[in-house]
């Protein structure tokens, strides 16, 4: 990662070669990334409902990893709570948009329209993180991820208890989603068709995942590039460099709180929207690890890495569970062997450790080491931070001291 | 009274649990500076060992086993990841140790399946009575073996030379190096012993009057986790501390669950929480943490 570190000094000869090169990859990007879009819009016309479902899940947990993100891989701010924050959005778009309802366990709803409780889940995730900022603010490293942890801790006994709110231990059903009157639920009015293809729930919610995830992608690209988006790397390489560089620490930190749990609310209610019905067991410390497993394969600190490691976490147990009986050594549950669930802990968590181990960067550090070869060698200037986006991002790995603990 | 000092007795006990899983977290980041997820997958994997095998091995095999397959498991790690990453980031170590953690975890739920399995404690479920006061023989014999090993380990960082280097090591890693240490070494003993540390403290977590081996005695681990943050995490003193503390604190929360009530039931469970979070506020460091200073 030392290129990420040197400044080429300014060549004016080369300029303008350099500026074409540049741009031409610049290019190449956009078509590819045009391309992967059209095809992404057209998929719903071809594929079934199955992998309908499994994206709209996948978009939901991308977004959930791009927040997670930018505050363990950009900020450096190691955070196991990112369940809660899933929570709160969850909950609350539950609450406003839902109406009451429950036998045994009897709840209240606000029934307002889903934007608005959409919106409100997205702003109250963010209080959430703005309330838990001056405790982060204090910490440090894994202190600050073990007591990020002890949010997921709480929060899951508060959904328990707060049944008027959440339903309590069993849960309560999550009202459909639908934007001025075009509903993305279960009821398919109005009624749509394209192409002789009917629009039903699977279809409907793809492009709301989709729309909302493009979304997200780019906003975080360009965070990363703003000023802003460089104080929180610099934040993450050194506090003492940042705040001599004149980074107002504890105002930054707060602000990657308040971003990445933003995030995490929006994707908690599309997961709501996306496992129909919300319980306290959803939001427990394994989806928290399943979304730092996310952001450590797919790799720290970069957003193709985050919707690359998000789309294999989450997409896994789906496929391994849709194709049990076609897959060797998986069982249905009941039989002995091992069901979809576990085969993917299995994998993801040797994943983690593989990437740890040999590739830091993860998949899309790897994704870049496979594209560097095929240039010609004297071409040095496709490498410069400024043609790739995700390169600038990196941690400088040579530097332990500054995510160390006591020194 | 008499329910306060129970409770009193039982927070001990469960607090001498804490104390030997979080001294071994305590170690372990003194030794190699990593923080250790996977301490709950070890206490599984000791009282697993010694669930499947008491009827074979008898009892002291079996725990014999465990402990030892604790320890080994704990090395294997180790040597095998942990030595290679030396300096890698923190953040990087830790989340390995929770995929680590999951791959070991999985793996004894998925053999555990639905069983619960007994150890066959010679001690079974006996209760026996301290001055009106009862608690269960494994609860009273856990504060006492608890005691003994925390108190033997804290001669042995004073005193040998492993406890020696160790403390240098935490002191001044680069330092010790070069003083002729071998760090490999240390830190290659240090999670032998949180693997003993964590099977000895399985040995006790499911005995009476908990009932036996499941998957969720790895979250016990967990628990021990704010013990080992409260107290400082490169504090041996404060994982003790610590650790006795949140045992107390969580006994108390569910003896008097009727007149908490408000709180919600089961927040027993929360409680290592809440005080962990209640101390990080005043002391970012922990209680006996040494201060982070920054020099420019």
């Amino acid at each position: 990662m030392s290129e990420t570190t040197t400044v080429r000094e300014p060549q004016p000869r080369e300029k303008a070669p350099r500026r074409a090169a540049r741009s031409r990859g610049r290019l190449v990007r956009l078509v590819a990334l045009l391309v992967l879009v059209a095809v992404l819009m057209l998929l719903p016309l071809y594929v079934q409902e199955f992998w309908l479902r499994t994206g709209f899940a996948v978009f939901a947990a991308i977004i959930g990893a791009l927040g997670l993100n930018l505050l363990v891989g950009t900020t450096g701010q190691l955070s196991l709570g990112h369940a809660f924050f899933l929570a709160v959005g969850a909950v609350t778009y539950t609450y406003v948009s839902g109406l009451p309802g429950g036998t045994a366990n009897p709840y209240d709803g606000l029934g307002w329209p889903p934007l608005v409780g959409m919106v409100l889940g997205v702003i109250a995730a963010g209080a959430m993180g703005v309330l838990f900022s001056p405790i982060a603010a204090r910490l440090r490293g894994i202190y600050l991820g073990i007591a990020s942890l002890g949010l997921v801790f709480i929060g899951e006994h508060v959904l328990n208890t707060w049944t008027s709110v959440t339903g309590g231990f069993n849960g309560r059903l999550v009202p459909g989603f639908s934007l001025f009157g075009f509903s993305f639920g279960g009821s398919d009015s109005p009624y749509l068709e394209v192409l002789g293809v009917p629009f039903g729930q699977a279809e409907r919610l793809w492009y709301l995942g989709l729309a909302l995830c493009i979304a997200a992608s780019w906003f975080a690209a360009n965070l990363l590039r703003s000023r802003p988006g460089r104080a929180l790397q610099t934040l993450r390489d050194s506090e003492v460099a940042a705040s001599v560089m004149g980074v107002d620490v504890p105002a930054y930190k707060a602000r990657a709180f308040l971003v990445s749990s933003m995030y995490a609310g929006l994707a908690g209610v599309l997961y709501a929207l996306s496992i129909g019905s919300v319980a306290p067991d959803s939001f427990g410390l394994t989806l928290s690890v399943q979304f730092l497993a996310m952001i450590v394969l797919g790799g720290l600190g970069s957003v193709t890495g985050s919707i690359m490691g998000a789309a294999f976490v989450s997409a896994l147990p789906l496929v391994f569970q849709q194709y049990a009986g076609s897959l060797p050594f998986i069982v249905n549950p009941g039989q002995p062997g091992i069901v979809a669930s576990q085969a993917a802990a299995f994998l993801y968590g040797a994943a983690i450790v593989l990437v740890v181990l040999f590739e830091p960067g993860g998949l899309a550090g790897l994704a870049r080491r496979l594209r560097r070869p095929t240039r010609a060698p004297g071409d040095r200037s496709a490498t410069t931070s400024g043609a790739d986006p995700d390169q600038v991002t990196q941690p400088a790995q040579a530097d332990s001291s500054t995510i160390g603990d006591n020194e | 009274m008499t329910q306060f000092l129970s409770l009193l007795l039982n927070g001990l006990s469960l607090g001498a649990i804490y104390a030997l899983i979080a001294l071994g977290f305590v170690i372990i980041f003194k030794a190699s500076e990593v923080t250790s997820f996977m301490q709950g997958s070890l206490l599984l994997l000791g009282a697993y060992l010694m669930g499947r095998l008491h009827e074979s091995l008898g009892f002291w095999g079996a725990v014999a086993v465990g402990i030892a397959g604790s320890a080994i498991a704990a090395m294997v790690v180790e040597r095998l990841l942990i030595n290679r990453l030396r300096g890698a980031p923190v953040i990087s170590l830790a989340i390995l140790t929770i995929g680590v953690d999951l791959i070991i975890v999985t793996e004894l739920t998925r053999r555990i399946g639905s069983d619960i399995l007994n150890l066959g404690h010679p001690w079974g479920g006996r209760a026996i009575s301290i001055g009106g006061i009862g608690m269960t023989t494994n609860r009273a014999l856990a504060i006492v073996v608890a005691g003994v090993l925390i108190g033997a380990l804290f001669l042995t960082f004073k005193f040998s030379s492993w406890g020696i280097s160790m403390r240098a090591a935490a002191e001044d890693g680069e330092a010790a190096a070069l003083m002729g240490i071998h760090m490999g070494r240390v830190s290659m003993f240090a999670w032998m012993l949180a693997g003993v540390l964590a099977a000895v403290a399985g040995l006790f977590a499911v005995g009476a009057p908990t009932p036996g081996v499941t998957p969720a005695v790895a979250t016990v681990a967990l628990s021990a986790l704010p013990a080992a943050i409260l107290g400082g995490l490169d504090s041996t003193g404060g994982a003790l501390v610590g650790g006795i503390l949140i045992g107390l604190a969580e006994a108390m929360a569910a003896g008097y669950q009727d007149q908490i009530a408000f709180l919600g039931r089961g927040f027993g469970d929360v409680v290592p929480y809440v005080v962990m979070v209640a101390v990080l506020l005043v002391r970012p460091s922990g209680l006996f943490g040494t201060r982070e200073m920054t020099r420019v």
